[in-house]
Parts: structure tokens; C-alpha cells; sequence
């Protein structure tokens, strides 16, 4: 008996040959829908499920009501205070309405009803983006409001993530792709494989240490000078240049392992009979490697990608904050810092969407490429 | 089990993993002596204690060993007090009172100035309190006077804040100009022999001078260097790593002895139970994990247990779960699993002592290799300062030297890569090993 001791990952699985020999052929239009349909509904309960769970961690401590009762009290409390027809009233007289007040409020956001009921209004509000506001942290424009602090730093997560990742899948595959098996170079990256359990972060440390610290020619954090450089051109060289550190941390941090990994599928690939076939053909080695390689190779470099990925969404927050990057991971810390509940609770449900988004991406493009693909084998 | 033994001795003949297992070996000797020499509680009182536990220290400096390679030398902490075997105590009855003459000598041949000269005094008195007058003398023979100042019950006196005596010096600040030498133009420090005289008068007769001791904090401390709170790091660095192991060690082993459990069941049960774990498993790989954990930290608890929970709770539906179900499906049909079941053994028999020692062998090096992430996820948190309250750190040094003390822009180097080092060292050392491991046990990999 042989155990497959090869490659313990979620590929392993999903490539398993055979199965779809017997499917029905069905056009890839089809084919593709029902996959998509499928891969939403799937990710949409994931969304879901972390959004509730989201929201009972916040509120097991009582979280989330408190907040909304102090936002209520000082509602009312700001009525009183400023409006013209209670000034004349006595303190005692005063004091009852506000309780009156209260007890309406209460009713009236659902106070009174016992949690289980609300936790779902909750995440009816979660699952429509309605955050609410924020308790002391504002956007840009001085907005109180969550929505608008999230899509003030979304725009620079997304410019530093995807350009990182970008680099890093066709970084990888070109030089897991191009080395010769066995040579000097090929012993240095998968000496240097260790490296990835690092997290980009912490390559950040050394990064600026060594490039803005010691030599000089980087800056130290932040997206773009101050004041910022004239011109359009300017502006986007200069955001370049900051990028430089941040994207080059997260690169690192996983550079080395995934072309690790990938080698080593295309090691497995690559004793195929098929491949030994295509050698005899005569075929050049640039054909052999794109077609008969690299072809059936991505859906499960795509998935060791999207692991990937995922673990550099959830590292994301320590970057950013390394370097002053703007972005979302930065408001998390702060939002810690200065305990803004509503923040932070929106914040883990936006991680949830984006990572939800990502995957789906991905998960699309694995779809695309592995014609193998059916419905529930995911 | 055969096999596991002819795996480890395999492990020997790669390089790699030697120095791997010497790395790994090494940071237990380092925990298991920092757990003897400076008890739990005692590392905690003395990691959070004040002024009072670590006054003595120069405040935010650099490890001794950097004046191994400096062509300047920086100077070590001096401190005199009147228990000294070289202090000269002179005393004299005057007529209500005493007259005590402290004479302190030291050599001084570093190259750059102490941080500061502080003299700190205590006396007892009724009514009337003592007066002290403090003489400087240098080596070429020059008496500076410091100060001549009445004292209380306890009493600091710091020559960096005397303002008189910036003037008496020709307004160089004093901690420059107590060390000038004052025959070249610029400053720079004159080596040689320093006299301090303190000359104290006290006026009633029981009215005693109990202290007066003389400090010169230095540039550099320890094997390890202070930080901005004047705290010894050694404890730090030591204590980061005992904790760093069991949290390592812990999260690895747990996530994967529970995530081989679950496939191990889910396989060999089937049917719903499969369906649902597998289904669990889909949702868990894509919830946002550290944020999970971060309101957990944020909301409830920090201490560095509670987490250390949570991520093995969260982290056991995860990729490597549908990696081992994919080889349990294999083993699950194998003739002597038939075997046990055509005997009659019972599901957890099958399931403990034929599947899952079965794949023990893809286990270790994963195990390994886990240890590496949870050490730098500990730090993760600690740096985004969700660290346990109480517990020093790796994490949590290099945490106060980013963010509180601006290490990077202040050149203080030394107090983020000693944490880092010893992050870098752990890491390194769990990755080699399980990396051979990885091969030795995997051996489709081997011939690679």
C-alpha cells in the first residue's frame, strides 16, 4: 500500500484525477456558473458566521449595548442641555423625562429585548454595512461616521496588498519555474525557505533599520510626503517610493516558501509520462515548461496562493503599522489603542468580506483554469 | 514506532538539522535557567518595579559588549557609596553636631562623559538639617565646587540641572564640564583619577548623615543594555524564553494533535460527521483570524493563556485538516484496517491505535514547523500591545522599543535586535529541524 505523503495540502485533493471522467460533459459557461453560484453561497455563510461570531465576541462583555446606551444618553442628555423648551424645567422634572426618554429609546433600538433577538439586528446592520459611528475616531473629512473611515483607508490597503501580491505570484513562479533543479541556487531558496515563518512585519524592523535608518535613502513610513510633491507624476512617485519598503516586507516574508512549495509541485508534474513524452517529441524546453508544466500545475499553485494570501490579509495590520501605512491595518491598531469598539467590530466584518472577496477571486480564477472543476469538490 | 526511531537518527546526517536541534537545545538550557535563577514572581516584581528597583541603572543604553568593537569607549555605571571599602569616612565632633568628610576615588578611562552625576543623600534630623558641600576634583589637580546645599530626609542632587554651577563652569553643561579637559579647545574627556569630597555639617546630636552616595550612570549596562524605564533587559530576554517555547510548543501541538483527531474521526465515521467538519473546516479557513483574536485580547482577557486557547481553538479547522483527510481516506481502506475491523475492535480503537499512529510521521515535521509561527504570532500580538499585562516578552521588548521608546529614530538599535535575534534563532532552529524532518519522513521529497 502507498500513502501519498507527498503534498499534504488542500490541492492534493482537489486534483484527484478521475472523478470527472464520468461527469456528464457540460459547457464550461455552465459549468463555471454552478461553481461560482456554489463558491458564493459557501462564502456568504463564512461571511455570515464570522460576522456573528464577530458580534457575540464584542458583546459577551456587554460591548455593544453599553455603547448604545451611552450614545442614547448622551443623546438625550445633549437635548436637554440645548434645547429651548426644557430649559425651564425643574431638575426633578428633568429627571423624569430623561428616564422617560430613555426607557422609550431603549425600546425603540431594541434595548428591551433579550440579546439572542437583537444579535440579529446586529447582524442585519453588520451584513448591510450600516456600522453605525465611530465612539472618537473620525475620517479625513472630520466624519464621526465608520462607514466613511473604512473607505478612507480601504484605497491604501488595496494599492499595498495588491501590488505585493502581484509581485509575489509571478515573482514566485518565474523563479520556481526557471532554476535548474539541484544547482547552488536552488540549494540557497530552499535553504532560505525557513525565513517564511517570519512575518512580514518583522522583516519591516530590518527593512527600515537598514534602508531608511542606516543608509538613508527610503523613508521610514508613512504613503506620501509632507507636503506632498506637485504634479500628478510626483505624486505617484512619491507614493511609489514609500511603497517600496512595505511591498519589498511583505515579498519577503513569503517569497521563499511558496517557491518552495510551487518547485515542488512542478517537480511532481514534471515526472510525468507525459512531460517524458513531450522531451521525446523533441519539444523546447520553454514549451514543455509552459504547456505541459506550469498548465496543470496552477489550480494547485492557485490554492497554495489563496492560503497564502490569506495568512498576508491577517499580517496586514502589524505592516501597516510598522511603516505608517494609512491603510486599514493602521486604523485597527489605533482603534485598539483608543478602545473604539465600533471600529474595531467593523473593521473584523470588512477583514471578513475582503477575505471572503479574495478567495472568491481566486477561487474563480482556480475555476478557470482547472477544467476539472465540479460543483462540490472545491 | 520502529520507523519514527530510524527517522530520528536519520536526522543526524543532515547538517542542517544539527545545527538546528544545537539552537533548539540551547533556548531550552537558556529557559530552563532562567526558571531557576530568576524565580516567576520575582522576574515579574522586578520587571514591573519603579525607580526604586532600578534607579541605579543608566537610562536607555547600549549592551557592555559594544565597547568591544568601539575605538571610543563608553563608560560603565560608577556608583560610591559611604559602605565602600575605598570610600574615607572622616568623622569630626563639632558642637552640636558632627563633621563628616566622604572622600570617594575612581579611575575613569573611558572616552565619552557618564550620562549624568547624581548625588543622592539621607539623613536623620529633628529641627534643624544638615548642609553638605560637595568638591570635584580632576585628575591635573583642579577643585571644582559642585554645590553647598542644606538636605532633607532624603535629598537628589543632579548636576545636570544645576544651573549655578553651568555658570560657575563657563556655561558648558556640568556632565561635559566635570570630565573637560581643559587644555584642548574642544571637549573631550580627561582620563586619569577623580576625587569627590562631601563635606556634611549636621547641627543636632542624634542628627546623622546615612547616606550619600555618589552615581554616575553610564553608557552602556549589562549583557543585554536598559531601556527608557531603566530596566535591565537581561530579565526580558531571558524570560521571552521559556514563554516563547511553551506558547510555541503548546499552540503547535495542540493545533495538530486536534486537527489529526478531527480528520481521523471524520473519516472513519463518515456521513454527516465528515460532511460537518469538512463544512466547519470551509468557514474556519476563511474567518478573519488575528482580528478574531485581537478583539479577544481587546475585549476579555490578555493574559497570554487565554489566547494561547483561543488560537489553538481557532486554528484547528484549518488547511492541514483537509490534508490529513485526504491521506486518512487512503489509509482508511488499507487491508489491516479491514483486519481490525473484521476482529471487532471497537471505533476508537481503529481510530487511536491503527489511523492515527498511522500518519505520525506527517505529523512531527509539521509540528516542528508550527512552532516557528506561533513564537512570532506571540510576538505579533505583544507588538500590537494585546501582550500579556504582566509577562516580559520578545514580543513586548521590541513592541516598547518601536512604539514607546523610537528605537529606530533614535539610534537605539541594540533594544530591537536582541529581541529580534532571539525571534530569528528560535525560528530558525524549529524550521531546520522540521524541515529535515519534512524529508526524512516524506520521502517522495527526498530524492527532490
Amino acid at each position: 500500500m502507498s500513502v501519498d505523503l507527498t503534498n499534504p495540502s488542500l490541492a492534493a485533493e482537489a486534483s484527484a484525477p478521475g472523478e470527472s471522467r464520468l461527469q456528464k460533459r457540460t459547457s464550461t459557461f455552465s459549468r463555471l456558473a454552478k461553481y461560482t453560484v456554489y463558491k458564493l453561497g459557501m462564502l456568504f455563510i463564512t461571511v455570515i458566521i464570522a460576522v456573528y461570531l464577530t458580534i457575540l465576541i464584542a458583546n459577551m462583555g456587554g460591548k455593544v449595548d453599553e455603547i448604545m446606551r451611552g450614545s442614547i444618553r448622551e443623546f438625550i442628555g445633549n437635548q436637554l442641555r440645548t434645547n429651548r423648551e426644557y430649559l425651564s424645567l425643574l431638575q426633578s422634572e428633568k429627571n423624569a423625562f430623561f428616564e422617560n426618554e430613555m426607557l422609550k429609546a431603549e425600546k425603540r433600538f431594541g434595548l428591551d429585548q433579550p440579546f439572542f433577538v437583537r444579535s440579529f439586528t446586529y447582524l442585519r446592520n453588520a451584513v448591510t454595512l450600516d456600522f453605525g459611528s465611530a465612539r472618537l475616531m473620525a475620517s479625513d473629512t472630520g466624519s464621526r461616521q465608520v462607514n466613511s473611515i473604512i473607505l478612507d483607508r480601504l484605497g491604501p490597503t488595496l494599492l499595498l496588498i495588491g501590488t505585493s501580491n502581484l509581485f509575489l505570484f509571478f515573482i514566485s513562479i518565474f523563479l520556481a519555474l526557471s532554476r535548474s533543479y539541484g544547482s547552488v541556487w536552488d540549494k540557497i531558496v530552499i535553504g532560505l525557505s525557513p525565513t517564511s515563518s517570519a512575518p512580514a512585519w518583522f522583516y519591516g524592523l530590518f527593512l527600515i533599520l537598514i534602508f531608511a535608518a542606516i543608509i538613508r535613502i527610503l523613508p521610514f513610513g508613512g504613503m506620501i510626503d509632507s507636503p506632498p510633491p506637485k504634479g500628478e507624476l510626483g505624486y505617484i512617485l512619491n507614493v511609489g517610493k514609500h511603497l517600496i519598503l512595505p511591498a519589498f516586507a511583505i515579498i519577503l516574508s513569503s517569497i521563499f516558501v511558496s517557491i518552495y512549495n510551487w518547485r515542488t509541485f512542478f517537480l511532481i508534474y514534471s515526472s510525468e509520462d507525459y512531460v517524458e513524452m513531450a522531451k521525446a517529441k523533441g519539444l523546447s524546453d520553454r514549451e514543455i515548461q509552459s504547456r505541459y508544466i506550469l498548465r496543470p500545475t496552477l489550480p494547485t499553485i492557485i490554492t497554495s496562493f489563496a492560503l497564502l494570501v490569506i495568512s498576508l490579509w491577517q499580517g496586514l495590520i502589524l505592516t501597516e503599522g510598522v511603516f505608517q501605512w494609512p491603510g486599514l491595518g493602521r486604523t485597527y491598531i489605533t482603534a485598539i489603542g483608543l478602545y473604539d469598539t465600533p471600529v474595531i467590530v467593523a473593521l473584523t466584518i470588512i477583514y471578513a468580506y475582503l477575505l471572503a472577496l479574495t478567495v472568491f477571486l481566486l477561487d474563480f480564477v482556480y475555476a478557470l483554469v482547472d477544467p476539472r472543476v465540479k460543483v462540490g469538490t472545491g | 514506532m520502529q520507523n519514527l526511531k530510524n527517522g530520528f537518527k536519520l536526522l543526524l546526517k543532515y547538517p542542517s538539522a544539527l545545527i538546528g536541534t544545537l539552537l533548539i537545545l540551547l533556548l531550552f538550557a537558556i529557559s530552563i535557567y532562567t526558571i531557576f535563577a530568576i524565580p516567576y514572581n520575582r522576574a515579574i516584581d522586578l520587571w514591573r518595579g519603579g525607580d526604586s528597583v532600578w534607579g541605579h541603572n543608566p537610562k536607555v543604553v547600549p549592551p557592555v559588549w559594544v565597547n568591544w568593537w568601539r575605538a571610543d569607549k563608553l563608560p560603565e555605571t560608577i556608583i560610591l557609596s559611604m559602605e565602600d571599602e575605598n570610600a574615607q569616612i572622616e568623622r569630626k565632633t563639632s558642637t552640636a553636631g558632627e563633621n563628616l568628610i566622604i572622600t570617594y576615588t575612581f579611575d575613569f578611562q573611558a572616552d565619552e562623559v557618564p550620562q549624568d552625576m547624581i548625588v543622592n543623600f539621607a539623613s536623620k534630623y529633628i529641627n534643624r538639617s544638615p548642609f553638605v558641600s560637595v568638591f570635584w576634583t580632576t585628575p591635573d589637580g583642579r577643585e571644582i565646587r559642585v554645590t553647598e546645599q542644606g538636605i532633607n530626609f532624603t535629598t537628589s542632587y543632579r548636576a545636570i540641572q544645576d544651573e549655578k554651577l553651568k555658570r560657575r563652569l563657563g556655561g558648558i553643561s556640568p556632565d561635559l564640564a566635570l570630565f573637560d579637559n581643559p587644555e584642548t579647545e574642544e571637549i573631550d574627556v580627561l582620563k586619569g583619577t577623580y576625587k569627590i569630597v562631601i563635606d556634611a555639617i549636621t547641627f543636632e546630636e542624634d542628627s546623622v548623615i546615612t547616606k550619600a552616595e555618589v552615581l554616575l550612570h553610564g553608557k552602556v549596562y549589562g549583557w543585554f543594555g536598559t531601556d527608557t524605564q531603566r530596566r535591565d533587559l537581561t530579565i526580558a530576554i531571558l524570560w521571552g524564553t521559556p514563554i516563547a517555547l511553551a506558547f510555541g510548543l503548546t499552540a503547535s501541538f495542540g493545533t495538530s494533535v486536534f486537527s489529526m483527531i478531527f480528520a481521523a474521526v471524520g473519516v472513519w465515521y463518515g456521513g454527516w460527521v465528515d460532511e460537518l467538519i469538512q463544512r466547519i473546516t470551509e468557514v474556519s479557513i476563511n474567518l478573519p483570524f488575528l482580528s478574531l483574536l485581537i478583539m479577544i485580547g481587546t475585549f476579555y482577557s490578555r493574559s497570554i493563556w487565554t489566547i494561547l486557547l483561543v488560537t489553538v481553538v481557532l486554528t484547528i479547522f484549518s488547511g492541514a485538516i483537509k490534508g490529513y483527510r485526504a491521506i486518512f481516506l487512503q489509509v482508511k481502506e488499507s487491508p489491516y484496517i479491514e483486519a481490525a475491523r473484521a476482529y471487532g475492535s471497537s471505533n476508537t480503537r481503529i481510530i487511536f491505535n491503527y489511523l492515527i499512529p498511522r500518519i505520525t510521521p506527517l505529523l512531527i515535521p509539521s509540528l516542528v514547523l508550527g512552532v516557528p509561527a506561533y513564537v512570532f504570532l506571540e510576538a505579533t500580538l505583544a507588538s500590537l500591545s494585546l501582550g500579556d499585562p504582566v509577562l516580559p516578552t520578545w514580543g513586548k521588548v521590541i513592541q516598547d522599543a518601536w512604539q514607546g521608546g523610537g528605537a529606530v529614530y533614535n539610534g537605539y538599535y541594540y533594544w530591537i535586535l536582541e529581541p529580534a535575534v532571539l525571534l530569528i534563532i528560535t525560528g530558525l532552529g524549529f524550521a531546520l529541524v522540521g524541515f529535515a524532518l519534512d524529508r526524512i519522513f516524506n520521502p517522495r521529497l527526498r530524492d527532490i
